[in-house]
């Protein structure tokens, strides 16, 4: 299975740049995401390597083929697209024939293939019926096998989950999830959904205006986001964030919110730069990470006591808002407490102080 | 159109009665009324006369009283017309406008459709450099009236050797048909889903296999509408006819006003009636046959998967 490797890729249309300078490295096997929100290029990134839109500049490279100039039949990739888009006209076995197309094999090959695909993707029962007697999930099936009849040695997922409904959705992505399991093809999915990246990748690319923000296994991306943009993007609920300002009181840095007048003891922060005092930061604490009333443990941790606001609960987990001055504090409760909360009460929290994360203001890069 | 017809409890009575306006004929209904009758009668007076006059013995007709039915019915008009009507000093009737206008019919829809589709095709599926412009001097095509390249083209066909021939006729009407029909075609696939195109563009890359194994088969619709459309064209069309088609190609049309303006003597209305029926029934009977799904046709413009 080859690796594809983008080098600095330029991508205009008309006078608008959507990618500058991108280089990326797939490696060999992995299932790598493209994860950001809407416009942020991914799709743009992924027609690039599918060969439907032209680069500007730049070369993509797939094993050791040089493919940046080769029709997209003739680049050795599969697709599963958003809408599926299967051949309305054809029956499930001619959308899976009709993928074999471009590849000439002898009609032994072509039976063999599509029989493996059927079984594989369980739709060898419904091989001669149209895509419009097709329920969403089995569409989406269908879309995979025509993929996988190829044998490509790099396939490509164009958000492909998008329409099914939530339950089906999570039953897809541990199926895509096996069949890379089982098949080590090189994968690149693209997605505006964070779930579906940090399930299935084994590395995940964050965009956001045409620029890869961050690109790292899914522990490295939620607990090491490498900017602001990373932080808030992954986790839901998003990440708390304060404003600060860097200050040195009795000999410990603390990050000073004012509003709340909150301090924020950095002493034992791993600084990636150096820390100037008056220098202004974005504290980040994810939600999950706060414990809830166990103020008799000395461990170190920041502690906060604040009034209660609202809670939500959304199934195996609950979140309590808290105020903190002008902005609100997300905490993440046990459901069972949930029930004995009430808005205003003060609510004791503590968080640890290894969890937590500081970035530049100005430049949002993580400290 | 309709009214909102007004719901109100009438207070002291025990049973519920929710009583109704009667919806009323507004002014404005009553003067489309009158103006869809007005025009229907406007074509079915004529055709009226033109029916009962093909039935009538030419005796019962020169009493002038057109409006009414025959006395004595009679088929022998039709007959007449289909077999031994006098064109010139050949009196073949009108049967052999019919073959001539069948044999020019069916190259001139295969070659029209087939240049339109692929052109619309081309132009609305794939990256065609230029594609806007050559969209735009095609649409500034379909404001040419025919009148004025008639003999530039004329001289064009004969170079090529095909002047006189049902090939000529045929040559010409794909010309003059392609700037609609491409628009037509072009609109209906701009429709396709992108992604489809693309996963078969993936699949296969081949301009030809993707317009026959994909594209052809989801064109039904449309192909209706354009059949119905060329063969009205093709079928009552008398210029081109006329000027490209040699003197045993000349159309029904033609023939048929040969026939009926430099007849001698004596006009023989019935058997020109039923001629000039007999020469309109065709287009008629594939309207009426296809007519459902013409109306589909132009009505689905989405393809649904």
């Amino acid at each position: 299975m080859p690796e594809v490797r983008f080098e600095h890729i330029v991508k205009r249309f008309g006078s608008f740049n959507v990618l500058e300078d991108l280089s990326l490295r797939v490696e060999d096997g992995e299932f790598l995401v493209l994860l950001g929100p809407s416009g942020c290029g991914k799709t743009t990134l992924l027609n690039l390597l599918a060969g439907l839109l032209d680069v500007t500049g730049g070369r993509i490279t797939i094993g050791e083929r040089d493919v940046t100039d080769l029709d997209p039949s003739q680049r050795g990739l599969a697709m599963v697209f958003q809408s599926y888009a299967l051949y309305p006209t054809k029956t499930v076995e001619g959308n899976l024939r009709f993928g074999l197309s471009a590849l000439k094999l002898d009609k032994a090959e072509i039976e063999r293939r599509v029989a493996w695909a059927a079984q594989l993707l369980q739709i060898d029962k419904m091989m001669n019926r149209k895509p419009s007697q097709l329920s969403g999930g089995q569409r989406q099936r269908v879309a995979i096998g025509r993929a996988l009849v190829k044998h490509a040695g790099v396939l490509l997922f164009d958000e492909p989950l998008s329409n099914l409904d939530a339950k089906l959705r999570t039953e897809m992505r541990m199926e895509i999830k096996k069949l890379h399991a089982a098949l080590h093809q090189t994968i690149v999915y693209v997605t505006h959904d964070q779930i579906e990246a940090m399930t299935m990748a084994t590395r995940i690319a964050v965009m956001d205006q045409g620029v890869i923000q961050q690109i790292g296994t899914p522990d490295e991306i939620y607990e090491k986001p490498a900017n602001l943009f990373v932080a808030r993007f992954i986790g839901a609920p998003p990440i708390n964030t304060f404003d600060a300002t860097l200050e040195t009181t009795g000999g410990k840095l603390v990050a000073r919110h004012a509003p709340t007048a909150i301090e924020i003891d950095l002493s034992h922060h791993e600084f990636r730069t150096a820390p100037q005092a008056g220098a202004p930061v974005v504290v980040g604490l994810r939600p999950e990470h706060f414990a809830v009333n166990d103020a008799s443990r000395d461990d170190g941790a920041m502690r906060l006591s604040l009034p209660v606001r609202y809670s939500e609960r959304t199934g195996s987990d609950a979140t309590a808002f808290l105020e903190a001055g002008e902005q609100l504090l997300a905490v993440r409760i046990e459901p069972s407490l949930m029930s004995r909360l009430r808005i205003g009460d003060t609510m004791a929290a503590s968080f640890p102080m290894d969890k937590l994360a500081v970035f530049d203001a100005r430049s949002g890069l993580r400290m | 159109m309709t009214a909102l017809s007004e719901t109100r409890a009438q207070p002291g009575r025990a049973a519920i009665v929710i009583p109704r306006r009667r919806p009323r004929i507004k002014g404005s209904s009553i003067a489309i009324f009158v103006f869809l009758t007005m025009v229907s009668l406007f074509v079915a007076i004529p055709l009226y006369v033109v029916i009962v006059t093909s039935f009538k013995p030419i005796g019962e007709i020169t009493l002038g009283q057109i409006f009414n039915l025959p006395v004595q019915w009679t088929v022998q008009p039709w007959m007449k017309a289909w077999n031994e009507m006098c064109t010139g000093l050949a009196c073949d009737g009108i049967k052999q406008g019919f073959f001539n206008s069948v044999a020019i019919l069916f190259p001139s829809l295969v070659l029209s459709i087939a240049i339109a589709s692929v052109t619309g095709y081309a132009l609305a599926l794939w990256n065609v450099r230029w594609a806007d412009g050559f969209l735009f001097v095609l649409f500034i095509c379909a404001f040419v009236p025919f009148q004025i390249i008639m003999i530039p083209l004329i001289i064009v066909v004969a170079s090529l050797g095909i002047f006189g021939t049902v090939w000529a006729i045929a040559l010409v009407h794909a010309v003059l048909s392609m700037p609609l029909l491409t628009l037509i075609f072009r609109n209906f696939y701009k429709d396709i889903p992108r992604e489809l195109i693309n996963a078969a563009i993936m699949d296969s890359g081949s301009f030809w296999k993707i317009f026959w194994e994909i594209v052809l088969p989801m064109s039904g619709n449309i192909m209706v509408v354009v059949l119905i459309l060329m063969i009205t064209t093709v079928w009552n069309d008398y210029l081109v006819g006329l000027t490209f088609g040699g003197i045993s190609t000349k159309p029904m049309t033609v023939i048929l006003a040969n026939s009926v303006i430099t007849s001698r003597g004596e006009a023989i209305y019935n058997v020109n009636m039923a001629a000039a029926l007999l020469t309109a029934v065709p287009p008629l009977v594939v309207y009426f046959a296809l007519g459902r799904f013409f109306v589909q046709g132009i009505t689905s413009g989405a393809i649904k998967g």
